[in-house]
């Protein structure tokens, strides 16, 4: 599975499971955040990667977050 | 049409590569696989010519292509051509450096090898019509070659459809409407469900055929991956920060984060300042090592790949991830987590 910012590329290119990031220079970060609330950011992130690893797909997809806008 | 046709020193039945040192040299025959080729070629085009050299002596010595080509010249040739090559680095290259001296020279010229020889990229608006990956493809490759040929010789571009596997140059030209008015035709085309009708077609890219769920993520050993240029501090195996030509593969045992002393980003595409600042917002190490610790996860690959994925090319790419693939397979590695930048 990928984690990435660019999304639509990631689509266009056909990876099967996408979970989108926050920043092109930081894929598992964010450096607008504490240390703490960062750690807790990357956690989710890769929570949200195993979540995908175990979901079956049958073309590009999008896994987003509940707390994201 | 007067053909010369460009082999190396094996497939000039000179020998092996302990004849790769063999000097350029022209035959007013065809040899090798120029033969079956004049067959397909019929009697509108002649190979009058054969011209060779040793795959180290080309590499060596560039001038090698030009002083062939002169010679061709000599013998009236109308059309230059090379290969197959299939994937040989230098025979590639070769074949590169002699459809390149042809154009200069004013003749049209064509090679075939595969997209992803290194030859590819040393060619610029000469055409490549692919052949497959070894000798063994011979026959389908020439077949696709001769077909080439015959076009280039009409004077027609080769597209992709005819198996150009490098980008057709663009030219200007004057057409027959307006922009205005074919942007409207385009316009009615798409709203006629004519998805596909544009005049500048971007570049495609494979299906990728998605795999099966993993049951259960506490079973399975799980990679981490990335494209992010992320090395060891100092760049040990010095991998480029563009147009990677390799991936590289480092130990992460003994590592529970990826401390700022320890691992670096060298990717030339975005500012590292972030990344170097906490490597682990480009892999996510400490994050892995703590799933692993509490079981969320079977366990963590014992080493990271990563590559730096700016610039580089769709076939290099594409040979990464094939290696890649099979290396985790290799190591049952059930599950890989790729962070891109």
């Amino acid at each position: 599975m990928l984690l990435c910012n660019l999304v639509s590329i990631a689509k266009r290119v056909g990876a099967p499971r996408i979970v989108p990031t926050r920043g092109i220079p930081y894929p598992t970060g964010d450096p607008d955040l504490g240390p703490d609330q960062e750690h807790a950011w990357r956690r989710e992130l890769l929570e949200r990667a195993l979540h995908a690893l175990s979901t079956p797909v049958t073309e590009p997809t999008v896994f987003e977050g509940e707390r994201e806008g | 049409m007067r053909i010369a046709h460009y082999v190396n020193q094996f497939f000039a039945g000179v020998g092996g590569e302990e004849e790769a040192g063999t000097r350029p040299e022209l035959r007013r025959e065809t040899v090798g696989p120029g033969k079956r080729l004049q067959a397909l070629l019929g009697e509108e085009h002649e190979i009058v010519a054969t011209i060779f050299c040793g795959d180290d002596h080309a590499a060596g010595h560039p001038e090698f292509a030009a002083d062939l080509v002169a010679r061709a010249q000599d013998e009236g040739v109308e059309l230059v051509i090379a290969g197959p090559a299939f994937t040989s680095g230098r025979y590639g290259l070769a074949c590169a450096r002699v459809v390149t001296a042809a154009a200069e020279a004013g003749l049209p010229a064509l090679a075939a090898m595969h997209g992803d020889n290194p030859g590819v990229g040393e060619i610029e608006g000469i055409p490549v019509v692919a052949s497959g990956e070894t000798a063994r493809t011979m026959r389908d490759s020439l077949d696709r070659f001769a077909e080439a040929v015959k076009k280039v010789a009409g004077g027609e571009e080769l597209t992709p459809e005819d198996g150009r596997v490098n980008p057709v140059p663009r030219r200007n030209r004057v057409a027959d409407h307006s922009a205005a008015q074919r942007a409207v035709a385009l316009l009615l085309a798409r709203l006629g469900g004519d998805e596909e009708a544009t005049e500048i077609p971007l570049p495609r890219f494979d299906q990728v055929e998605p795999a099966a769920p993993v049951d259960d993520p506490e079973q399975i050993v799980v990679a981490l991956l990335t494209e992010g240029g992320f090395v060891p501090v100092g760049n040990p195996d010095r991998l480029e920060s563009s147009r990677a030509s390799k991936w590289v593969r480092y130990s992460l045992e003994g590592h529970d984060s990826a401390a700022a002393e320890e691992f670096e980003s060298v990717h030339g595409g975005f500012s590292t300042q972030w990344a170097n600042e906490d490597p682990n917002r480009i892999l996510p190490l400490d994050v892995a090592r703590e799933l692993e610790s509490e079981g969320a996860i079977g366990g963590l690959h014992n080493e990271y790949f990563t590559t730096t994925g700016n610039g580089t090319t769709v076939a290099d790419a594409r040979r990464f991830g094939v290696e890649w693939g099979a290396d985790l397979h290799q190591a049952s590695v059930q599950a890989a987590i790729l962070t891109a930048t």
